[in-house]
């Protein structure tokens, strides 16, 4: 696991765990305890013990998006389920904005989701019974908000998530994105400060899943919420991700940034996820290129630092020069040359070079 | 050679028969055999009951309670003073309920007394006008779904008066509604508490599969040894008859709830309360519908049944006129029956989909007007009695209430199409009677009754072993010991008899039926229409037609209950058929079968599981009927549960009766059910 560190300019860490196990079945705690702390998933497995999450620890910091990205039992779902204590980890610690989460009564807890937590389910959760209005309204009812400020909440909420004019339709009047719009809706309801979104745009399809993901982006862009996002699809994780964690048997192989992930794999089972992804459509300029060199003199060209390099390419390889690269302020950071963008662009593929 | 070898079951099964035969064969007829008869070792049981009941009743804990007639205290038995306190409950609140149709006094000396009730005439509290109820009727049918509605509430509350049934129907209406919400709510609790405990499951379950195969008669014993005769014990009956449906649709609702409705609850901040009643309960919504559907439906079979112990009503009625023979009377106290149960059942299948619209911005009128048209009905309708009183000066004011037995009658005309049919047809269907008796039925029970208990044992337990393994053998194994083991395995083995032509029968029209059926939507669709529709009926009902053809004999019975029992074998069959996913059909067809092979190949074996579950359900049904058929004279268990009722000490002998009957149609169920379902699952058909 490279970097644990926070990206810099992230705020204070508003989720924190520490050695969290949960394994399911009999007898569980006394197993682990047996074991001190080193898990043989194989082993617990003969006795008839499933590990979903195997001595996780990581932070979460305010603002962040942290994907947790993992093939089907993985345990990516199931930490997600500690984290939001809808099921209890077997051992460890969480913390959520300093709370000790597993010391908390059923109360407090409750207290804790209604102001603090929302979260969107893969099959969505609707309830049935109930209008895309009701819906989005239930958990300000059940925190016994009033009738009229809560449905006047929920209609900024549709129209938040663009469903005006759908406010009374039943959720199987709706289409699968519509749907999650309503989950999305719901879950925002509440102004939580903590968002958990467990595989949210998994059962819908190809295409109406980028236009959720770019809906998503939106309102992530508005809101800035602490995110924590669950998802399978490695794609994914790299579109949404300020941070992924890829997790394997329980275990978290590795958390970095997308293009740390990209770059520098560390483990095998990560490298094979990394291997067919198009590097131009992750890294950023900032990412491959060279410190400024004084000797040399770039030319009228200047790209931004956190431009992907698909987005720039064309230009760069356009220029003769070195090409300089500014960060927000118009400040010149470093310098990029098309021949570092042609070997992103066709070296990476033989995962050879691994000094790209 | 290879057929037999990829079909072990079948040279199981020919084996199987084979030495059952020879066990027929071989074992004499004799008292002392104990490979022919069982010792009746059970026989203590029921004095063993009626013992310990008596007991529980008259002796078990007493406690001082305050006598105001004595003006001391008195020592009582606790669960005495515990049921005396239900009773006296019950017949308050269906008195209650049912002087406000009707009128009375008797809620008005539950509160004072019959002194003073005698001295001051005016103490009585009025009944509503029938103009006022139909009225409500209609406009109850309309604001819970429309238009559609309020006609048939209208039209069915119209017929009831105007032929006269006014108030015996209103006094089964009383007891339906008082005894259905009892258990829908009892049922909804055991469901709820049995959803949050996995041994309170446990020890429901079997409880629920006996509760749900004794017959009607059998809860009627108990009932009168505890809470005595009357509208309340009938309740009470009901009461018990009509829950476990509910808490098994409530338990099957709840668990069916996706795991992501209920963890999206939790997240949006529910508590326990929230969570049960907000989310669960209401996602569960469908199940639980039918389980009160099913409750309101109970409770209507019950009202003939109940009527044995003293429910007043349509009930007791029919039973009056059919024990007379007056069979146009029958047939129009059954209508008015069929009628309440078609009314209620739709009233509560259309309150329970019942929305509620957030955004109306009403005015006082608006957001009260069908309670202000409600006002205005009882008012217009007071009215309407008071001008009656003047017009009909002589006699009976009709506007206010039409007297038992003298609206418009269509009983003799009933009457006559009866002898008309008995006069045309009597040789045909004497013909036909005595053809069926002498030489189908009587061969057939003299079969049964020359089966040793040993070859009895072997074929039932070999085929639950061939069918659903040693597990399920040694339980089938078990309910029949008990059957053998008590007095009564002769008159079980009439019961069999007769069940089991029936469900011969009834298994093989209804499959015919609903494969044809099945193969259009709008027959399957129609079919299943009719199937809802004569199971809104009451089991008795089902035996006025066939006293009016066959006259009280066996063959009354066994029609009876094959047109009964073939309702679930018909709808089990379309479902099953409809189910075979299309893209199998689409297969087929590619593949250039006919309509007869695809039915054959495809449909039949995919959808047979299924169809097995509904002759399941057939055998309940006939067994059912095949009790209640006592009433017109049949010689097996049924006859001694209904004997059973007017007799002190009948409780041991009732429940005894009661469970053979229920271990029956367990034995079988045992069977079936667990066959049906390993082959749904080896066929991925759930």
């Amino acid at each position: 696991m490279s970097s644990q560190e926070p990206p810099a300019g992230a705020g204070q860490a508003i989720i924190r765990c520490e050695s969290v196990y949960k394994i399911f079945g009999n007898n569980a705690g006394q197993m682990l305890m047996d074991s001190e702390g080193v898990v043989d998933s194989r082993k617990f497995l003969e006795a008839g013990l499933v590990v979903g999450v195997n001595d996780v620890s990581f932070e979460v910091h305010e603002g962040e998006l942290l994907v947790i990205m993992g093939l089907s039992g993985s345990g990516k779902s199931t930490l997600l389920r500690c984290i939001s204590r809808l099921t209890d980890a077997t051992a460890g610690k969480i913390y959520v904005e300093g709370l000790d989460l597993l010391a908390l009564n059923h109360r407090q807890l409750i207290e804790l989701r209604r102001s603090k937590m929302g979260m969107v389910f893969q099959n969505f959760g609707l309830l049935p019974h109930k209008t895309v209005l009701e819906n989005i309204a239930f958990p300000l009812q059940v925190k016994g908000v009033s009738t009229r400020e809560s449905v006047k909440r929920a209609m900024e909420m549709v129209h938040l998530v663009g469903l005006d004019g759908r406010e009374n339709y039943f959720p199987r009047e709706l289409s699968g994105g519509q749907q999650q719009r309503v989950g999305i809706a719901r879950s925002l309801a509440v102004e939580p400060d903590i968002w958990f979104l467990d595989e949210p745009f998994s059962a819908l399809d190809p295409l109406i899943r980028k236009e959720m993901q770019d809906e998503f982006l939106r309102l992530q862009g508005v809101l800035g919420k602490t995110i924590l996002f669950v998802t399978h699809d490695f794609d994914e994780a790299l579109r949404l991700a300020d941070r992924i964690a890829i997790m394997k048997d329980g275990i978290v192989e590795q958390l970095d940034t997308p293009a740390n992930i990209v770059l520098n794999p560390a483990t095998e089972y990560v490298r094979r996820f990394t291997e067919d992804v198009p590097r131009e459509k992750v890294l950023r300029v900032e990412s491959v290129m060279d410190p400024v060199d004084a000797s040399e003199v770039p030319g009228d060209l200047r790209v931004p630092k956190d431009a992907i390099i698909e987005s720039v390419a064309e230009e760069i390889l356009g220029q003769e020069k070195q090409v300089a690269v500014v960060d927000p302020d118009d400040r010149v950071v470093g310098t990029l040359h098309s021949s570092h963008v042609l070997k992103v662009l066709f070296g990476g593929r033989t995962g050879k070079d691994g000094e790209t | 050679m290879s057929f037999l070898a990829k079909h072990p079951k079948i040279v199981q099964f020919a084996f199987l028969l084979a030495a059952f035969f020879l066990l027929c064969l071989s074992i004499s007829p004799s008292e002392t055999n104990y490979l022919w008869r069982l010792p009746p070792l059970l026989k203590q049981l029921p004095g063993i009951i009626n013992d310990s009941v008596r007991y529980l009743m008259f002796d078990w804990m007493p406690i001082n309670v305050y006598d105001p007639i004595i003006e001391d205290y008195e020592e009582k038995p606790l669960f005495r003073e515990m049921t005396r306190t239900v009773s006296g409950t019950f017949l308050f609140v269906i008195n209650f309920v049912r002087e406000i149709f009707l009128g009375g006094n008797k809620t008005v000396v539950a509160f004072t007394s019959w002194d003073f009730v005698n001295e001051y005439p005016w103490a009585r509290w009025p009944a509503l006008p029938w103009t006022v109820i139909t009225g409500w009727a209609i406009i109850l049918g309309y604001k819970l779904q429309g238009r559609g509605l309020a006609v048939l509430a209208g039209v069915c509350t119209m017929f009831i008066a105007i032929f006269g049934q006014w108030k015996p129907s209103m006094e089964t209406l009383s007891f339906v509604l008082i005894a259905a919400p009892v258990s829908v709510i009892l049922g909804l609790l055991l469901g709820i508490w049995a959803y949050k405990s996995r041994f309170v499951e446990a020890t429901l379950n079997p409880l629920l599969n006996v509760a749900q195969t004794m017959p009607h008669y059998s809860y009627l014993v108990p009932v009168i040894v505890l809470f005595g005769v009357g509208d309340h014990a009938a309740a009470i009956a009901t009461i018990v008859f009509a829950t476990p449906p509910m808490v098994r649709l409530t338990l099957l609702g709840l668990k069916k709830v996706p795991a992501d409705v209920m963890e999206s609850g939790m997240m949006s901040g529910c508590n326990g309360w929230q969570m049960m009643f907000r989310v669960l309960i209401p996602t569960a919504r469908r199940d639980i519908l039918i389980g009160v559907n099913q409750v309101v439906m109970q409770c209507l079979a019950m009202t003939v049944i109940a009527a044995f112990i003293g429910a007043q009503g349509l009930g007791s009625n029919l039973l009056i006129a059919l024990n007379s023979l007056r069979i146009g009377t029958g047939i129009e106290i059954g209508v008015c029956i069929v009628l309440i149960a078609v009314v209620l059942d739709k009233m509560s299948l259309a309150w329970a989909n019942k929305q509620t619209d957030y955004f109306a911005d009403l005015s006082f009128v608006q957001r009260h007007r069908y309670a202000l048209m409600a006002l205005a009905v009882f008012l217009a309708g007071s009215v309407l009695a008071f001008i009656g009183s003047f017009l009909f000066r002589e006699g009976f004011n009709y506007l206010y209430i039409v007297p038992h037995n003298k609206g418009i009658t269509t009983a003799p005309f009933w009457q006559t199409t009866v002898d008309w049919i008995w006069d045309t047809f009597f040789y045909t269907l004497k013909g036909f009677n005595e053809f069926l008796i002498t030489s189908i039925l009587v061969p057939m029970r003299d079969m049964y009754l020359g089966m040793p208990v040993a070859a009895t044992f072997l074929l039932m337990m070999g085929t639950g072993y061939i069918l659903a393994g040693f597990r399920s053998a040694l339980i089938i194994g078990g309910f029949l010991l008990f059957i053998a083991l008590s007095e009564y395995w002769d008159r079980a083995l009439i019961t069999a008899y007769m069940a089991s032509f029936s469900v011969i029968v009834s298994a093989v029209l209804g499959i015919i039926l609903g494969s044809l059926c099945a193969q259009s939507t709008i027959a399957s669709r129609m079919i299943l229409l009719v199937c809802d529709f004569l199971q809104t009926f009451p089991s008795f009902i089902y035996l006025i037609p066939v006293i009016m053809l066959f006259g009280i004999t066996d063959t009354s019975v066994i029609i009876a209950t094959i047109v009964y029992a073939t309702v679930p074998a018909t709808r089990y069959t379309v479902e099953g058929l409809r189910s075979v996913p299309p893209v199998l059909h689409d297969a087929g067809s590619m593949l250039g079968v006919s309509r007869l092979q695809r039915w054959i190949s495809i449909e039949l074996p995919l959808a047979f599981p299924h169809i097995m579950l509904g002759v399941n359900q057939t055998v309940i049904f006939a067994l059912f009927m095949v009790i209640i058929g006592a009433f017109i004279g049949t010689t097996d268990l049924g006859q001694l549960i209904l004997k059973a009722i007017s007799d002190p000490q009948g409780t041991g002998v009732g429940l005894t009766l009661g469970l053979c009957v229920a271990f029956i149609g367990l034995a079988v169920d045992q069977m079936i059910r667990t066959w049906a379902n390993e082959r749904k699952k080896a066929l991925d058909m759930n």
